[in-house]
């Protein structure tokens, strides 16, 4: 692949947010991962083009961030909170029963391609915990039992990517 | 005893005094626009400030408001201020940056002030962006917080379109942009030279000091970085003086604080309260208690970097110089309750789970030292543990913190050694049995995951 022309007009208004092409390389790697869902090696290539950097500058920057994907992932990204507040008011359980539902581990895609689960810093929802968050979505005061609700509903849905 | 109005709870306790960084949010409710902004008297501060005051003046103000910052270190924001050279001479651009990558467990507050009110952070940019003569300003964000960003973004677009931000506001001649930046995810990018190198595009490592931000910051610019709390004070300290905001504090420090309250209370929540509110009082009056009635048995006051609290500290003010002559820190007010039923070697496990993956890995001591930490840890609730580990444990951590290069291991330091010190009953019952037979919360270690970042 490589860009569009419109893609360009769209990532030339983001790279217009910054000083140079440089400080705008997380911003264009975040809207080509929201639009394609990860940063394929062929998408790297196209992002050092379009910014004139080295493509192993972009790979340290994507490697380093917790959420620059570099493989492919589900429709859906699941992002657990593993943090104290959510471990001390029953992360785990939520936990065991996503990984029971989906038959996946932290870092692991579902067979159908539907959810990616991971685990994640504390989301600032500490009120409401333990808490997850479903690619933009934030879902409050999660229970083992609820988890298969919350997959059913989501499950079949498309995502916002774009 | 003052009670205000908490903002998610449920119960309403009397308000004697209305909330000030909060007053216009309500939850569920979308935030005000400008229209909405200007009607409460919003960017009327900026207005005076731009209009009325010399930088000169606004940084005085803000120095005898003695407003210290928000974001962890309580460092005084009128003396940092200071720091920044001016004067014709002076280097330009200069920057401005609210730090809005708000990832220390057990801290939600600066989310409640994005999302519910960005027009209120605009408007402190503006009055930071002239007591500075900065030129640009950056509202750095955590991608979870990315509708707040949208928010922000409809926010600055709106203030531009009024003339409230870009060339020669407000008819002073003055220039002031302001972009939101959202990060891709790392603890680390919210230590403010790690954050500088992340805006500039870089692997965002921490940068030595000296030189500090103030003199050779963003490009080697002058720089300031500020907590979003600590920024949306500045609209009420211009409205209503120095003197007031000093006098909402019930202590020596200033202002109001919002605290964020996670845990084992009945009613976890952000509440804005007078700085300097014991933590008997925020747990028994304003949280409803702990949980099914029973009892407190240690908090940790500001997020992961700070130290455990026991049951004689509860009638400790939790504010910056009490909670220091306490040998404790303020932190981010994001304050995490255990009770009676609560693993102690559990929760120490999951906050050194979490500093160990977060550590950037620029210094050994960090790098390979946390994870060390949690190891043993991890062996000592799997029933492997040793006799005198939890000495080593301490002897280990006091080696890694000061041998490092930012503070990330030290904040890691907090709760560890205090935990060591406070409940070493709890660790010893690990090293005897494998377990703590009087928690029902037990400690585990984290499962693997597998990398998808690379």
């Amino acid at each position: 692949m490589s860009f569009s022309a419109a893609d360009k007009t769209r990532l030339d208004e983001i790279r217009s947010h910054y000083h140079d092409a440089r400080a705008a390389s997380v911003s264009v790697m975040r809207w080509v991962q929201r639009t394609n869902g990860y940063i394929s090696d062929e998408a790297l290539q196209d992002i050092a083009e379009y910014l004139r950097l080295p493509a192993a500058d972009l790979e340290g920057l994507a490697t380093f961030y917790n959420l620059l994907f570099r493989k492919p992932v589900g429709k859906h990204v699941i992002k657990v909170c593993d943090s104290v507040s959510c471990w001390m008011r029953g992360y785990e359980g939520v936990r065991d029963r996503l990984r029971e539902r989906l038959g996946i581990g932290f870092g692991e895609t579902s067979a159908d391609r539907e959810f990616t689960l991971l685990p994640a810093v504390c989301l600032g929802n500490c009120d409401n915990a333990p808490t997850l968050m479903i690619n933009d979505d934030l879902y409050d005061r999660v229970t083992p039992a609820g988890v298969d609700a919350i997959l059913e509903a989501v499950r079949g849905r498309g995502n916002d990517r774009g | 005893m003052r009670f205000w109005r908490p903002f998610a709870a449920a119960a309403t306790i009397v308000a004697e005094i209305t909330p000030v960084l909060t007053r216009h949010i309500v939850a569920g409710e979308p935030p005000l626009d400008l229209a909405g902004y200007r009607a409460v008297g919003g960017y009327e501060s900026a207005r005076r400030a731009v209009e009325t005051m010399s930088p000169d003046e606004v940084r005085n103000i803000v120095k005898d408001s003695n407003l210290r910052g928000r974001g962890g270190a309580g460092f005084p924001t009128g003396v940092k201020w200071g720091f920044v050279p001016q004067g014709p001479d002076s280097p330009s651009p200069k920057y401005i940056i609210a730090n809005g990558d708000e990832m220390e467990p057990g801290t939600f507050k600066d989310r409640l002030l994005i999302h519910g009110n960005p027009h209120q952070l605009v408007e402190a940019m503006i009055i930071a962006g002239w007591a500075l003569q900065a030129d640009v300003g950056y509202v750095f964000l955590r991608p979870e917080y990315e509708a707040g960003a949208h928010l922000l973004e409809a926010a600055i677009e709106e203030a531009h379109a009024a003339g409230l931000l870009g060339d020669n506001i407000l008819d002073s001649r003055w220039g002031f942009e302001l972009h939101a930046h959202t990060s891709a995810g790392r603890y680390i990018c919210g230590e403010e030279t790690a954050l500088m190198n992340a805006l500039e595009g870089r692997r965002p490592n921490p940068r030595s000091r000296p030189p500090y931000p103030a003199i050779a910051g963003l490009w080697g610019k002058p720089t300031i970085v500020q907590n979003i709390e600590t920024l949306v004070c500045l609209p009420h300290i211009v409205a209503n003086g120095a003197a007031w905001f000093r006098q909402l504090g019930l202590t020596e420090d200033s202002g109001t604080k919002l605290y964020c309250v996670s845990g084992m209370v009945e009613r976890p929540g952000t509440y804005e309260l007078p700085i300097g509110v014991t933590l008997r009082e925020l747990i028994y009056e304003h949280c409803g208690g702990i949980r099914g009635g029973r009892d407190f048995k240690a908090a940790i006051p500001g997020g992961a970097s700070t130290m455990f609290m026991t049951p004689d500290e509860l009638d400790t003010p939790l504010d910056f110089t009490n909670l220091e002559k306490a040998g404790n820190r303020l932190g981010t007010a994001g304050v995490i309750v255990a009770d009676e039923d609560t693993s102690i070697v559990g929760m120490v496990l999951n906050l050194m789970h979490f500093f160990a993956q977060e550590s950037c890995g620029w210094c050994t001591p960090c790098r390979e030292g946390l994870p060390w930490i949690e190891d043993l840890l991890h062996d000592l609730v799997e029933g492997r543990g040793r006799e005198g580990d939890p000495g080593l444990l301490g002897r280990e951590m006091r080696m890694i913190g000061p041998n490092s290069f930012c503070a990330l291991a030290l904040g890691a330091e907090g709760p560890l050694l205090s935990a060591l010190e406070k409940f070493p009953q709890e660790f010893e019952a690990y090293v005897a049995n494998g377990s703590d037979p009087t928690a029902s919360i037990k400690a585990t270690a984290p499962p693997p995951v597998t990398e998808v970042g690379s």
